[in-house]
């Protein structure tokens, strides 16, 4: 049993293929104004050959290598994504074959782009339970196969990617660097993707409604179980779904500028591998110090939601 | 509250989500097409006009809203 857990590293995968806006507009009826001035999107990384747990393993591999473990340390893999094409075996198991992790727990996490948040938040628990010392917790996403790409409303929006942290157990004495999630999910379905139209489909005007009215709430909330305040972090951190949501929702909350994530520029919405790519991308640019308080907040389909303050490693 | 102060709230509330100059606001003009108010800045101003004047706007209503005067019919109906 340990008294909580803490991020010993990031690491980021995205495929090298780039599709840009004018790219998008050769393809359905739109502009690089529209697309930029709807969601602030200007290019997004669309996979070729790679699968979801080839991008799963390459964001892992990384986290692992920076974090000072070894495969062999690892106990327990936790992916989050909406996009596995098969439904066994699950990514998670599929990542611990390609790093050659031995016989870690491993499972995945379907909350759509909340995913990354709520994979975290269990892989804290199993820590805090005993169940685990040392995990590692991956957002992958291969959204370009699930798009209806004759869609302008929905194929400009999405990209692929992968995201990845490894966690430790703390050591006794030594402060938790993963604080309380708060999650949850509510009726409505603005977001989905069903079996008889296997793509995305969003209802865009009621998903903004309640990204915008109802996730500073959860981030308040999320910031008081960490006792940090929204002018104190070191590093903001929303899913990346619409830099029209992100701006609004930053400013709303009183957190400094300088610190907000906005990878959807160059990535898009990524889903459940938004989040730990950008924070992966800001480390590594040096935007985020270590040490210092990040929130992080993941919703999306379902609709579901999750948030938790982390420390930056 | 007049149908005249419904539509001076909105003119207000159009000018500070989406820039629209309340000389252009009025009762006819439609909110997409001569307002220049694209379908999130809707959500934004539907959202802002419950605080104003403290009614609910369903999110299957906002698409009935095709002008000023729907929006002020709707909120003068759920006072």
């Amino acid at each position: 049993m340990s008294n909580g857990s803490k991020i010993l590293s990031f690491g980021h995968y995205q495929p090298s293929r780039v599709l840009t806006n004018d790219d998008l507009a050769q393809m359905v009826d739109t502009t690089d104004e529209w697309i930029q001035s709807r969601v602030g999107i200007k290019e997004r990384r669309i996979a070729d050959s790679e699968t979801v747990a080839d991008m799963a393993a390459f964001a892992a591999e990384k986290a692992l290598a920076a974090s000072g473990l070894t495969a062999q340390d690892i106990d327990l893999v936790v992916v989050a994504t909406c996009t596995a094409a098969d439904r066994s075996p699950n990514i998670a198991c599929r990542v611990a074959q390609k790093l050659d992790i031995g016989t870690p727990a491993a499972y995945d996490v379907n909350t759509a782009c909340s995913g990354f948040t709520y994979a975290l938040a269990t892989a804290d628990h199993a820590i805090r339970a005993g169940a685990s010392r040392n995990a590692i917790v991956i957002g992958a996403e291969k959204l370009s196969e699930i798009l209806d790409w004759s869609d302008r409303t929905t194929c400009v929006i999405f990209g692929d990617g992968a995201g990845a942290a490894v966690l430790t157990a703390t050591a006794e004495g030594e402060q938790p660097g993963i604080c309380p999630v708060v999650w949850g999910s509510e009726p409505g379905d603005a977001i989905r993707i069903e079996s008889w139209r296997p793509f995305i489909y969003q209802e865009g005007q009621k998903v903004f409604r309640w990204a915008t009215t109802q996730m500073p709430l959860v981030a308040r909330q999320a910031c008081e179980k960490a006792g940090v305040t929204p002018e104190e972090l070191g590093g903001f951190i929303p899913h990346q779904a619409n830099l029209r949501i992100i701006e609004p929702f930053a400013r709303k909350l009183g957190v400094d500028p300088e610190v907000v994530a906005r990878d959807i520029v160059e990535s898009g919405n990524t889903s459940a591998a938004s989040i730990p790519m950008a924070l992966s991308k800001m480390i590594e640019r040096g935007e985020v110090k270590s040490g210092t308080p990040v929130l992080l907040i993941g919703f999306g389909g379902g609709l579901t939601y999750a948030g938790q303050v982390v420390r930056c490693p | 509250m007049t149908r005249e102060e419904v539509i001076a709230g909105l003119a207000e509330i159009l000018e500070e989500v989406a820039g629209v100059d309340p000389a252009d606001v009025s009762e006819e003009k439609s909110f997409t097409e001569e307002l220049d108010v694209d379908s999130l800045s809707m959500v934004e101003v539907v959202v802002a006009a419950e605080e104003k004047f403290g009614v609910k706007i369903p999110d299957d209503e906002v698409q009935n809203l095709k002008t000023v005067g729907d929006a002020a019919d709707f909120v003068l109906k759920h006072l």
